[in-house]
């Protein structure tokens, strides 16, 4: 057994939250580089060059990468030995996401009909889990509206196909990818039920960018592929880096359920996570 | 890279190609979706909209451009009077696309998620209305030479579907039996649905 106080929990939430509005996860800044010296077109050059000119500088200033600073997005791993103590968790968390967000933007309203400010950036969204062990695993992922707004979900036939699932993924992309800021990282959640699909969607943006997942790799590389192909490009003006990486997570489904959800990401993808 | 300066004449604007990598320097307005809906309350002849909402900051936080297909149900009333450019990010609708030759207009595009690198193109800002609205109030920024591409030009120009018939290499995507999905072949060069929200 060990003992965590909700107040080391409140301030990791709140460095973190502070930390992820200026720095790149890790992964991306390799991606862009790579996607500099891919791409063709000349705008396409032109704004990756901007946004590798703006990771530096938000980088060194502390000044937020984008000015959606998102609705904060939270992962909680407990280990079970772990005794939390001091207070409610996600009392916790929502501290710590107002004293986070305190210098940016605060993008939610409290009821979506009504859809007045809460002027602090509060509720999170919060998943949590139980696992193994005795410490607790936090991960923020600022979840901007431009590129969350296009994701979709589709609930597939048992019997679809590979190519199915891929022409449903490159068609939503071809549609509604121009106004997600490419180039894009896609979160792919393939199995569960309709909800846990869309969960794992975002969860598959929780991994190290460009990292791989071996049970996936062949389709994430064959759907980067065939996005990269769609000729959208950065900002949707044309050129060959539609895509800086996909990520798949699976799960077991009912035997005639296939859900298939794609959770769009911007360049400016932002997660940091600390174990405490 | 083209510098022009605020107000844009008709000669600029004429001037102005899809696909022009331009430098923008002078007055710009900041409005989004709530200033939009209260309605504009500036002269917007030769004027520029920038559709964003800053993080708060002096002279002003990280500012990036927000979807501007949000703000097409307001435009065309406001292109009536004079305005002569908006800056935002992702296509727009045909109407509005079309709007652009009729009224002589420049739609610009800015790097969404640059907003650390476009704020230091601001060198002043100022409320000028709707302070209630926090990020969504109005604001009249000088910038000095802000980096913007022509997305849709006055003459009916439009480079996101000019850009992607240049780098599509998909043609089709094979569709296996049993999926229950009707067969679509994928144009390059299909057009983009509108009705998605978008955001910043
Ligand atoms: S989609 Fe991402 S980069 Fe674009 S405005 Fe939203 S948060 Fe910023």
């Amino acid at each position: 057994m060990r003992e965590i106080n909700t107040s080391q929990i409140k301030q990791a939430v709140s460095d973190l939250c502070q930390k992820s509005s200026y720095t790149l996860a890790d992964g991306v800044m390799d991606l862009l580089r790579g996607a500099l010296k891919n791409e063709e077109s000349k705008t396409g050059k032109e704004i990756i060059t901007q946004i590798i000119g703006n990771a530096e500088i938000a980088q060194k200033e502390k000044l937020p990468l984008c000015q959606d600073t998102g609705i904060a997005v939270v992962f909680i791993e407990i280990g079970q030995e772990a005794i939390i103590v001091g207070g409610e968790i996600k009392e916790a968390v929502n501290e710590g996401v107002s004293q986070g967000y305190k210098n940016l933007r605060k993008s939610v309203v409290l009821n979506p009909i009504d859809r007045i400010n809460t002027k602090d950036n509060t509720p999170a969204i919060i998943h949590e889990e139980i696992v193994d062990g005795y410490n607790i695993k936090i991960g923020i992922l600022p979840k901007g509206g431009g590129a969350e707004n296009m994701s979709a979900i589709k609930m597939f036939l048992p019997t679809a196909k590979k190519e199915d699932l891929i022409k449903f993924i490159v068609e939503t992309v071809v549609s509604n990818g121009a106004k997600a800021c490419p180039p894009l990282i896609l979160g792919i959640g393939i199995g569960g039920t309709f909800d846990y699909a869309a969960y794992l969607a975002k969860k598959a943006l929780t991994r190290k960018i460009g990292a791989k997942n071996k049970d996936t790799v062949e389709l994430e590389k064959e759907i980067l592929s065939q996005v990269n192909k769609t000729g959208l490009g950065p900002m949707g003006l044309g050129g060959r880096v539609t895509a800086l990486a996909v990520h798949i997570e699976t799960h077991p489904c009912h035997i005639t359920s296939l859900p298939v959800a794609i959770n769009f990401e911007c360049h400016a993808h932002r997660y940091q996570e600390i174990i405490l | 890279m083209k510098e022009i300066s605020t107000p844009l004449d008709d000669k600029t604007i004429k001037s102005l190609k899809a696909g022009d990598q331009v430098l923008i320097s002078g007055i710009v307005y900041v409005a989004r979706d709530a200033a939009h809906q209260k309605g504009i309350p500036f002269d917007v002849k030769g004027q520029i909209i920038f559709y964003a909402g800053p993080t708060p900051g002096d002279p002003i936080g990280s500012i990036g451009p927000t979807t501007a297909s949000r703000m097409d149900p307001f435009i065309l009333p406001l292109l009536k009077k004079g305005l002569k450019a908006t800056i935002g990010k992702g296509p727009r609708s045909e109407g509005v696309k079309k709007a652009h030759k009729k009224y002589k207009a420049v739609y610009f595009t800015a790097t969404g998620g640059a907003a650390a690198l476009l704020s230091k193109t601001v060198v002043r800002s100022e409320v000028i209305a709707y302070p209630e609205l926090g990020a969504e109030a109005i604001l009249k920024l000088e910038v000095v030479k802000f980096p913007a591409i022509v997305a849709y030009d006055s003459h009916g120009g439009d480079l996101f579907q000019k850009g992607r018939k240049k780098y599509s290499k998909l043609v089709t995507i094979r569709h296996s039996r049993g999926s229950g999905n009707p067969f679509n072949s994928l144009d390059a060069a299909s057009s983009l649905p509108a009705g998605q929200a978008g955001a910043a």
